[in-house]
């Protein structure tokens, strides 16, 4: 580890730092507000939208009409994305002429871009149309993000709506907040992120593939296409698709450091605004902070140790007494160890799911950062809302679990957490295990599983866990080293997808609507601090101990029995 | 009572013999169901238990040592008898306490009243709106309610008050109480519980695990365990595949250890047995509850709405101090206050006698030999006193100061500007003024005083530091009120209070989300008993007020209330910090068995052994064992609840995670270590 390195990820929290309040506030005016900003340019883009969808903007829905709202658009997206695919060969904007994608990729990069996972279980460069990217994964990159935002405003609102003497059942209007959410926030920064995107060498143009002749004499094709514009709201929308197969590391997509270090920005900007944006909804900001250090521990946990462990060298290389500055497999020299790790943690930290360097070349340590991160939940900021909503139902958690200690029955900012609110967070906590153990386990044993698998061993372990992990926590980034485009990898991971986004949101928006009508106690000394140190360690605690304690006999098998192997030198 | 063998021992060798028993008795797979995180213990066991038969029978090359299958069999068996242990022994002693309630019930025979002709039947046989009679030494047959007659009734079987009380149809005083002693005259009494739904048998119900109905955060938490053991059955059941991956064949046995030391058994074993306990410490406070959910709610109060008197003041005004009027010696209107009082029986008219005597040295006189006669109160005249003959005929009165203005008016004497002064000057303070005439002339006012109980306000001020706001109800004026509540250290109180306001002030406070809690006797109290979230009725109350609340306080002391939130409180925290120690107990046990049983086969992996243990099979066996021992070793915790501190919540909750969420993760370490040390001195290992 350097100062230099370590520099560079104290740079990148204060930026986060500096913009927490600010886009918090903002989003707060954009969600809550009397009135939203910009109201004589975008006020009737809005109007024109939501009358064209017959969404009357006054009219709240309860829990279950916003569910179903947001299922129905899901399902209508999945649909719309597949059938791109399926459709793309007589589609328009198809200069490479590439064929219609097969069923179960197809079905599968239609669940991941719904879900705001963006697995990618094919090349962009070398199977999509420049009318999928754009009008399919493009699209899909705004929405989604927004309904994340949406689901995490609603439960907000249920844990800080006070009910008036005839109670308080709705929620907001998913239409509105979806359509507020694209509009005032996602469209305006992306396309100045964009275009600064372009100034640094982000390519955009519908243009064909060049065909150029190398220094050393040898022909390469350079794929082109429409990258800048996808780019912004991968990052910012915390989607982590890219244009390319090799994402962030490919230098069409993130050429400089300064595109990188801004790519990381804007992967936590959002999430770590929201924390802003629920204390200000909380009437107590404090509320909010108590979240943001949470998640600044966890962070600067898993940065120092991918950090610390990508710098050492690697055992098997030190062997051939080979002189090495860390650990450089997989690494794009322009970015080094620090800009590396970074990336890797923020990105798993968020459900991005970008990458510019390959996760499967890290240290066994290091790659179980990664790891780790995904399956505490990605709460560490986490998904632009999927982050809040996960935070949230934690709390919920932390709350009960300790809250009793204070002799009162738990209350979460006045308001009672009872056996309904216990058996949804349940439900939502049991998803990842169930899912990611559950698929895995049958993965491991069975031979359409295992064949797919480029390593043996403990690695071959960690890549099957790591696609799950990375599917169920709608995370998208790959190990690597996993063959995942076979009809079993991208049935299974598509289900995987689909459950780790809906099964788990269904529970969130049921704690909303079971919450929001519930009468609020003032705080007093009697009740449980939530907004304070002693709160963010607890919350820390929880969020460690309920993921730790899932995961850890799976990965003991995997990244932490490889490493002890691989300190005794053995490799796979 | 009775029953006030109140610091009774946790653990009394009769108590423990049958708890044993029970324990066993309760292995029935319908008992062992209610608890599903014990119900996974049980299953486990089983089938380690057919793992060791199999073993026994087909002997071979066994992965694991048939030794090293018993052993951890018959630690898996002892868990789950510990968790049965704990709930029988707090149940056998829940049970103790009400059966001798319980007992003065059986036994008598009642005379039931049918169509005007008197016959005997069992006490149990009643039934709701049977009519009984009561004789002088008849015992009452059950709880009902006086229609017809006035005796008086010995009580103190019940509350241990060995005077006996009035009790008489209509008005506040009808209620009556099964087992109590009717001491003189004759009363028909109308039954108003079914056999099986006093409160006496709902507490016992309260006490009996089986029958026991689980209160709303008790379910709650439930949730979370079963929750947990969930994720913990779905790591431990992938766990075998996964490690088939990597080679690893882990035998049926380990799988059963890991599963049963990560699923919080602490907590889940002991969690009934703290509902049981938190019941059984109320009952020895000789508070019956009608519901577990009540005493939930106490913890949970935000308001206390406290009657004045007889909780905050001893509910008698005592005299503090003589104010002469102008012109008038010190010694007159001592001796005047004096001869007014010594034939007053009231506490009032007592404390005059005692101040005059303590304060200015003036013995009490006999009045007979002054020739004397008493003249006592009456409503009409608002005043007492005395007339005297020897030496010169006198006529004292003391009384309400304006009914002594009109008396010595009427008799020609002139009042002095100063009394009114001074009487308002009192009444400003909070107290009471009685002005004090000889004849037609004033002497001046003594100055009665509502005492505030010893204690009482640092008392308050603990409320306070948990965030309780305590408001006092009482008749008086707002001056006075205002007066006392500053004394008593009160945050708020309600003067010149009727049913209606008590009503008004309670739904109010619930409307900002807050919880109340009260006590009442009468009639009127009842409306508001039945809104205030717990209702703490006073025995000697009315069955209506009974009926109301969902409490009812043997004692009949208002003070009550206060240990009854502390009961509330001192049961969430109970499971609060079981909880979190369990759940933090975990990570130790992770570190003892996984190195076990993956060393095997990548003994590179030795380093994750923390603690160093000796084998793979001594490591997974004393986690087993600690397992279960922790949960006899927590039973007293379990049943004495956890100490109740009066302090802020967040500090509340600094020292509570440093103690049992610190200490669950460090104890398992130390724990799990000691017994491996032993196994392997014992050459187990």
């Amino acid at each position: 580890m350097t100062l230099l390195g370590w520099l560079q990820i104290l740079l990148f929290f204060a930026l986060v730092l500096a913009v927490t309040k600010p886009l918090g506030l903002y989003l707060f005016h954009v969600f809550e507000g009397p009135t939203q900003p910009l109201p004589k340019v975008l006020g009737p883009v809005e109007r024109v939208l939501l009358k064209l969808c017959g969404v009357d903007p006054k009219r709240e829905q309860t829990w279950v009409q916003y569910t179903l709202s947001l299922l129905a658009f899901s399902l209508f997206s999945v649909l719309l994305v597949y059938l791109l695919q399926r459709l793309q060969h007589v589609l328009p904007l198809n200069p490479q002429g590439f064929a219609a994608v097969g069923p179960e990729l197809a079905f599968n990069t239609a669940v991941s871009f719904t879900t705001n996972t963006n697995w990618q279980a094919y090349g962009g460069e070398s199977s999509l149309s420049y009318l999928t990217q754009m009008a399919g994964l493009a699209w899909q990159n705004f929405v989604s993000a927004a309904a994340g935002v949406c689901v995490a405003v609603a439960l907000a609102r249920g844990f800080t709506r006070r009910p008036g003497p005839e109670g308080q059942k709705t929620l907001g209007n998913f239409w509105v907040d979806l359509v507020r959410g694209t509009l005032y926030v996602l469209l305006p920064i992306c396309t100045v992120y964009a275009l600064f995107l372009v100034s640094q060498g982000v390519l955009q143009n519908l243009a064909p593939y060049r065909e150029l002749t190398t220094l050393e004499g040898v022909k390469q094709t350079l794929a082109m296409g429409p990258v800048a514009s996808q780019e912004a709201i991968k990052m910012l929308g915390t989607n982590g698709g890219g244009f390319f197969n090799a994402n962030s590391a490919h230098p069409f997509e993130n050429p400089t450091p300064l595109t990188n270090l801004v790519q990381l920005f804007s992967i936590f900007a959002i999430p770590a605004a929201l924390t802003y944006t629920y204390g200000k909804m909380a009437r107590d900001t404090k509320q909010g902070w108590a979240l943001f250090a949470a998640m600044s521990v966890l962070f600067f946990a898993g940065v120092a140790a991918a950090y610390a462990a990508e710098s050492q060298a690697n055992p098997a290389v030190a062997a051939a007494q080979v002189a090495q500055a860390g650990n450089m497999e997989g690494k794009e020299a322009r970015f080094g160890i620090s800009a590396s790790a970074l990336f890797a943690t923020v990105t798993t930290d968020a459900s991005c799911g970008a990458v510019n360097s390959m996760h499967d070349s890290f240290t066994a340590l290091g790659g179980l950062v990664p790891l780790v991160n995904i399956q505490l939940g990605e709460v560490i900021f986490g998904g632009v809302g999927a982050g809040l909503y996960g935070m949230l139902v934690m709390v919920v958690l932390a709350v009960f679990i300790a809250g009793l200690m204070v002799g009162r029955t738990p209350e979460y900012l006045g308001k009672k957490i009872e056996a309904k609110e216990m058996k949804l967070s349940m439900l939502y906590v049991l998803i990842f295990p169930l899912v990611i153990l559950g698929l895995g386990a049958v993965a491991a044993v069975i031979p359409q599983g295992v064949s797919s698998l480029n390593n043996a061993g403990p690695h071959g372990l960690s890549e099957i866990l790591y696609a799950y992990s990375s599917g169920t926590g709608n995370n998208g980034s790959a190990f690597a080293g996993l063959n995942a485009n076979t009809p079993f990898w991208n049935i299974s991971l598509g289900l995987a997808m689909l459950a780790g986004r809906f099964l788990m949101i269904i529970p969130v928006l049921a704690i909303a609507g079971s919450m929001v009508g519930k009468k609020t106690v003032a705080p007093g000394p009697g009740t449980f601090p939530t907004n304070g140190a002693l709160f963010t360690g607890l919350l820390v605690s929880v969020v460690v101990i309920v993921g730790a304690l899932t995961f850890f006999p799976a990965l003991s098998l995997g990244p932490l029995v490889e490493h002890f192997l691989g300190q005794a030198g053995k490799v796979f | 009572m009775t029953a006030s063998s109140k610091p009774a021992s946790l653990f009394e060798p009769a108590l423990l013999k049958q708890a044993t028993l029970d324990s066993l008795r309760k292995l029935h797979p319908r008992d062992v169901a209610r608890n599903p995180v014990m119900f996974v213990v049980w299953a486990g066991s089983l089938l380690t238990t057919v793992l060791v038969v199999r073993d026994l029978i087909t002997p071979g090359p066994a992965a694991t040592p048939v030794w090293f299958t018993v052993a951890v069999t018959l630690w898996l068996w002892f868990t789950v008898l510990f968790a049965n242990f704990a709930e029988a022994v707090a149940e056998g002693r829940g049970k103790a306490q009400a059966s001798s309630l319980r007992k003065m019930r059986k036994d008598t025979l009642a005379r039931r009243l049918v169509d005007g002709r008197e016959e005997r039947v069992p006490a149990p046989n009643l039934r709701k709106d049977d009519l009984v009679v009561c004789e002088a030494g008849d015992l009452i047959p059950g709880d009902g309610e006086v229609v017809e007659g006035i005796a008086s009734v010995d009580e103190s079987a019940i509350t241990g008050e060995s005077a006996p009380v009035i009790r008489e149809s209509g008005g506040d005083r009808s209620s009556v109480t099964g087992g109590t002693k009717v001491l003189s005259d004759r009363i028909v009494v109308r039954i108003t519980a079914d056999p099986g739904e006093s409160f006496l048998d709902r507490m016992i119900g309260l006490v009996e695990g089986a029958a026991r109905q689980k209160t709303p955060n008790e379910l709650a938490l439930h949730i979370l365990l079963v929750g947990l053991t969930v994720v913990f059955l779905l790591a431990c059941v992938t766990l075998v595949p996964l490690a088939l991956y990597s080679g690893v064949k882990l035998s049926g046995t380990a799988v059963v250890a890991l599963l049963v030391c990560l699923i919080p058994t602490t907590i889940g074993g002991l969690l009934s047995a703290i509902g049981i306990a938190g019941m059984d410490r109320l009952l020895r406070k000789n508070v019956l509850a009608m519901s577990g959910r009540a005493v939930e709610a106490a913890g949970d109060v935000d308001t206390l709405l406290l009657d004045k008197t007889g909780t905050i003041t001893l509910g008698n005004r005592m005299a503090t101090e003589l104010l002469p009027l102008p012109g008038v010696r010190m010694e007159d209107l001592a001796e005047a206050s004096q001869l007014a009082s010594l034939a007053d029986e009231t506490p009032e008219g007592r404390s005059i006698v005692v101040l005059v005597k303590d304060t200015y040295k003036m013995r009490p006189r006999e009045l007979q030999a002054h020739q004397a006669t008493f003249v006592p109160f009456t409503a009409q005249t608002r005043m007492s006193g005395c007339d005297l003959v020897d030496p010169h005929p006198r006529g004292i009165r003391k009384g309400a100061v304006d009914a002594v203005i009109k008396h010595v008016e009427a008799q020609g004497g002139a009042v002095p500007p100063a009394l009114r002064e001074t009487a308002a000057r009192i009444g400003d303070a909070g107290g009471t003024p009685l002005a004090v005439a000889d004849g037609a002339r004033v002497l001046g006012i003594i100055h009665l005083k509502d005492v505030v109980k010893g204690g009482i306000k640092e008392r308050f001020e603990r409320f306070r530091a948990m965030g309780i706001r305590t408001v006092m109800i009482t008749g008086d004026n707002p001056r006075t009120a205002a007066a006392i509540a500053r004394e008593a250290g009160v945050d708020d109180f309600l003067a010149e209070a009727t049913p209606e306001a008590k009503m008004e002030l309670i739904r109010t406070e619930q409307a900002k989300g807050k919880l109340v809690a009260m006590t009442g006797d009468g009639t009127n109290d009842a409306p508001a008993l039945a809104q205030a979230d717990v209702g703490v009725a006073m025995n000697t109350g009315t069955q209506a007020a009974k009926e109301a609340g969902n409490m009812v306080d043997l004692d009949s002391n208002p003070t009550k209330l206060l240990e009854v939130v502390e009961v509330g409180k001192q049961l969430l925290m109970t499971r609060g910090t079981l909880t979190t120690f369990s759940i933090a107990n975990d990570v130790a046990k992770y570190f003892a068995i996984l190195p076990a049983l993956f060393m095997g086969v990548f003994p590179e992996i030795a380093p994750l052994n923390l603690m160093g243990l000796t084998s793979p099979y001594s490591a997974i066996l004393s986690a087993v064992i600690f397992n279960a021992l922790i949960i006899i070793a927590l039973i007293p915790l379990a049943l004495r609840g956890v100490r109740y501190r009066p302090l802020g919540a967040a500090a509340l909750l600094r020292r509570s995670l440093l103690l049992y969420g610190v200490g669950g993760v460090l104890v398992p370490f130390i724990g799990i270590k000691a017994i491996d040390v032993l196994l392997t001195a014992a050459g187990l290992a």
